[in-house]
């Protein structure tokens, strides 16, 4: 084990100096960190060197894999189009063990329960570290200090970014890819295992030296649409399956039947109807968990009784999306992912529901993105405290369980709503100081919770906008003592080593908080 | 289940096994409870073990709660274990008492006396009871954010919604609950079992002083009054002096006929209500959507109600997927004469709220009413005029009566108020 050297951020936090190697910078606040130099980019490639007829499949992963110069220590990155249904990034990960491949860095745009075995690959040695979301098992094998390396945790905005950075050279890009042609081109719309957009990978398609698309789906030249386009692709290899299509969409998404959810959503839309941000040719984001769903659905009836409809709306998108689509109640649905069957085959025929990627939307070096444009987002997370910090990667006792996704991006909405319980079961989600850091305080803009809506000192615009509505406006301190009052004072400080398991990146590379080991 | 013997199987070495008892729900589905096995022994002191999944954060919470349950109880040897899935304090508590109940073979069940300074002020006996939500007894995760949906009542429910095997911690719960839970300004009300085990239930909540009790399954005067000395026994001698009110519920073709005698056998009896369930099955008839099949049952109940001075409560809508059919049911039955009716989920609330609330139309006239009552006692005159029409007193009262309502409803804001507060005089009095 390497010993780091700590610098306190901006936030107040102690980040480790060097991560895997590379120095660091710390968090310098919002907007403060100015990234300097050229962007990276891949070797010069000649099409003299690619079959003229253009078919490039080989036999299998292992081969494609050998025939990329496959090497102990490089870093292969794979995508989570295919979510928890993903049978590709574990193939590809074990045909490079097959390979003899060892210390390899796994950069995954997300990881899911479906990952699992990837722990027994970093047992043997062969996978290094992960650098993407560590959710579910690979977050608790992360959080007792069993990986080698330090995780780095980025939003899909700072995956873009570190790639273009430079930090993160990816030598081999594996794309799993639900349809695609012998030359590379590609698409997630369409065939048996659809999953909607492709757009998590574009950057690596065009930045790492090496592209593998795998498909279960070869169709004759052209692919069309072609979300990745075949002239960055190396190697295509043809498998019986690249997934389990149950997993990859659900057959429709569930709308919370909690009611206190349902409560935490009705008040979300009241609140941006009543504040005013529900107006003709406004514009939000939500995502498929059960209360973002069912705010959507308080919300249409509201934008119909007000004869109001969006410009646009980002998802995640769900059915319940593609119903505001097909009611005019939005004129596009501008779409990251792509989680239920109806919005599968909306991306795939109609036009105003448009594929984006995290570079359109959310990266840092880009010359703007789609999130700072969007009126309103709705978010979760697990913690938040009174200075309206919140954490969505530990949970209340340290261990590390969700990615970051593109929640870090989503904050610089014009308004960026938490919506969330107060209490789960006997857990707090109003604390004094988050456990880990991932959004800096100044960029929440609302909590929203079943006991009331707190809204951040610092934006009394919105404070004035709701005078005079029948919301239950409250300070933040004063639903965290409520909650104190019920669950029996505040719950204990989990007991946590002074060793880093991972690190938290902010959206521009700056390293925001550190994950600590969890003591038994 | 309620309670084994000393043919228990062997305890810890320190002491033989007295008693055993159990309490609560376990298994990983289970959110908000926990399980408590309680084994009284001989000797050997506490020994407590405790699974819980928010042990990094409560662990030692836990076990200081459920040691300062058993000291309480006097519980001073036992085998203890916990299985905790995110249970609350109060919850903690309420599952280790039934248990050690049980373990003592159903023995000094009795509670704290009622911290009656921390509870809200006594209801109205004719305040607003348009929705009333009914609570499981034996589910706490339904309990602790009940208050938030603003329904008008909760109800603490021992009877159906409780496994028979579940009546002793439920009760334990329910008692823990009145004293504990903040339900946000509505009225608590409990049901009750139907007549005998009711009065044992009686005998845990009363101390706690719920607001009203339903009495389910009455067919006669003579069980509301045989309930009601029961409570009174019990403030006595506890020198309880706020008020409990009675809701007799109606479930049979008997207890219907027998509706303005029931209404009128206890002053304590605020309203009567209806189960159309019960009565249906009684009837031997299918109950529809529409309900034609309990229209008479409904409008008997209703004119008894009113003969009494008391309100009118309608049964509950059952399908909670069915919010046109549930609005379309209340609005019936406010033309029926009914001011209000049972919940079964908390969305189910608010379209009750709407269902009962007067039309704009109804509010603006009765406002023109009041507005012309108040001129024409100013002005000294003995007959209302609004127009060219002569206003009737009882049209005068029903319209003071109905801003009054609209007004604690939050249907009208203070400058809407009548000038003058409207009294209950006639309508709402005996």
């Amino acid at each position: 084990m390497s010993t780091f050297d700590f610098v306190e951020n901006a936030a107040g936090r102690q980040v480790p100096t060097r991560v895997n190697h590379r120095a660091q910078t710390p968090y310098q606040g919002v907007g403060a960190h100015t990234p300097e130099g050229p962007k990276a980019a891949p070797p010069i490639r000649s099409c003299r060197d690619y079959p003229p007829e253009g078919d490039k499949r080989v036999g299998d992963l292992r081969t494609a894999l050998e025939r990329c110069g496959l090497r102990d220590g490089m870093t292969l990155s794979t995508h989570h189009h295919l979510r928890n249904g993903d049978r590709v990034a574990v193939q590809a990960l074990q045909a490079a063990a097959a390979a003899g491949a060892r210390d390899l860095m796994w950069f995954p745009s997300a990881s899911f329960p479906c990952h699992e075995p990837v722990i027994d690959l970093m047992d043997q040695g062969v996978v290094h570290h992960i650098e993407g979301s560590m959710n579910g098992p690979l977050g608790r094998y992360t959080s007792q200090g069993k990986m080698r390396g330090l995780g780095v945790l980025r939003s899909h905005g700072g995956r873009w970014q570190a790639i273009q950075d430079g930090e993160v050279p990816i030598d081999i890009a594996v794309i799993a890819a639900p349809s695609a042609d012998a030359f590379g081109n590609a698409n997630g719309s369409h065939g048996p295992s659809a999953c909607g957009s492709l757009n998590f990978a574009l950057a690596d398609s065009i930045y790492a030296d090496h592209v593998i698309v795998v498909t279960d789906n070869l169709v004759p030249f052209p692919c069309i649409p072609w979300q990745i386009q075949g002239n960055n692709v190396d190697f295509v290899v043809e498998v019986d399956s690249i997934g389990d299509p149950t997993k990859i969409v659900s057959g429709t998404t569930q709308i919370t039947r909690s009611p206190d959810r349902l409560l935490i959503a009705e008040y979300v839309a009241r609140f941006l109807r009543d504040a005013g941000i529900m107006k003709d040719g406004f514009s939000f984001q939500a995502g498929a968990g059960g209360i973002a769903l069912a705010f959507v659905q308080f919300l249409k009836e509201m934008m119909r009784d007000a004869g109001v409809k969006a410009r646009f709306v980002r998802g995640g998108s769900t059915e319940y999306l593609v119903e505001l689509l097909k009611e005019g109640l939005t004129d596009y649905i501008l779409d990251g992912q792509t989680f239920d069957l109806k919005a599968v085959e909306s991306i795939a025929s109609d036009p105003r529901h448009v594929p984006t990627s995290p570079f359109t939307s959310y990266n840092y070096h880009g010359k703007g993105n789609f999130a700072s444009m969007v009126d309103a987002v709705v978010l979760g997370a697990t913690e938040v405290d009174v200075g309206f910090n919140a954490n969505v990667n530990t949970h209340s006792d340290g261990v590390l369980l969700h990615g970051i996704g593109g929640w870090q991006n989503c904050l610089f909405s014009g308004c960026s709503i938490l919506a969330i319980p107060a209490v789960r079961d006997r857990i707090p989600v109003l604390v004094d100081r988050v456990t880990t850091l991932t959004g800096p305080g100044e960029l929440i803009d609302v909590v929203v919770t079943e006991r009331g809506i707190a809204i951040n000192p610092r934006r009394d615009d919105l404070q004035e906008a709701v005078k005079g509505s029948d919301l239950p406006i409250r300070p933040l301190e004063e639903i965290k003592e409520e909650v104190e009052g019920m669950i029996g004072g505040t719950p204990r400080e989990p007991s946590l080593a002074d060793d880093p398991v991972a690190v938290i990146k902010w959206v521009d590379g700056t390293v925001l908080d550190t994950v600590w080991r969890v003591e038994d | 289940m309620e309670s084994h013997n000393a043919d228990a199987p062997a305890g810890p070495p320190e002491g033989s096994p007295e008693g055993e008892g159990e309490a609560g729900r376990r298994g990983s589905d289970v959110r908000s409870d926990c399980w408590v096995a309680v084994e009284t022994t001989q000797g050997g002191g506490l020994a407590l073990e405790l699974t819980s999944k928010v042990e990094t954060l409560f662990g030692d919470a836990i076990r200081e709660t459920v040691r300062d349950t058993l000291r309480r109880l006097g519980v001073e040897h036992a085998r203890v274990r916990v299985e905790d899935q995110g249970a609350l304090p109060w919850v903690l508590e309420a599952r280790t008492e039934a248990a050690v109940f049980r373990a003592r073979g159903q023995q000094g069940g009795e509670g704290p006396p009622p911290r009656a300074s921390e509870l809200p002020g006594p209801t109205a006996r004719d305040r607003l009871r348009r929705s009333r939500l009914y609570l499981p007894g034996n589910e706490p995760k339904f309990m602790l954010n009940a208050g938030l949906h603003r329904p008008d009542a909760v109800i603490l429910d021992l009877e159906d919604s409780v496994h028979p095997r579940e009546k002793v911690p439920a009760r334990f719960l329910v008692r823990k609950a009145l004293e504990t839970v903040e339900f946000g300004g509505a009225e608590r009300m409990v049901r009750v079992n139907q007549l005998p085990l009711g009065l044992e239930d009686l005998d845990a909540v009363v101390p706690q002083a719920p607001d009203l009790v339903l009495l389910p399954k009455v067919e006669t005067a003579d069980q509301v009054q045989v309930a009601q000395a029961r409570i009174d026994g019990i403030r006595a001698e506890r020198r309880m002096d706020r008020p409990i009110w009675l809701m007799p519920i109606l479930e049979s073709a008997l207890g219907v006929e027998n509706a303005f005698s029931i209404a009128t056998a206890s002053d304590s009896v605020v309203a009567l209500t209806i189960g159309l369930e019960d009565y249906t099955a009684d009837l031997g008839v299918v109950k529809t959507p529409q309900g034609e099949e309990t229209w008479w049952a409904r409008t008997r109940l209703v004119n008894a109600a009113r003969a009494a001075g008391l309100q009118a409560i309608d049964s509950v809508y059952g399908d909670v997927a069915d919010e046109e059919g549930l609005l379309a049911w209340g609005q019936r039955a406010r033309g029926m004469g009914f001011q209000g009716m049972g919940c079964i989920h908390p969305r189910q609330i608010r379209i009750i709220h709407r269902a009962f609330a007067p039309s704009q139309e109804e509010l603006d006239r009765a406002l023109r009413v009041v507005e012309a009552f108040r001129e024409a006692e100013e002005r000294g005159l003995g007959v209302v005029s609004l127009g060219s029409k002569m206003i009737d007193p009882p049209v005068v009262l029903r319209a003071r009566r109905l801003v009054a309502r609209a007004r604690e409803a939050g249907l009208l804001s203070e400058t809407e108020e009548p000038p003058e507060s409207p009294g209950h005089g006639g309508e709402g009095s005996r």
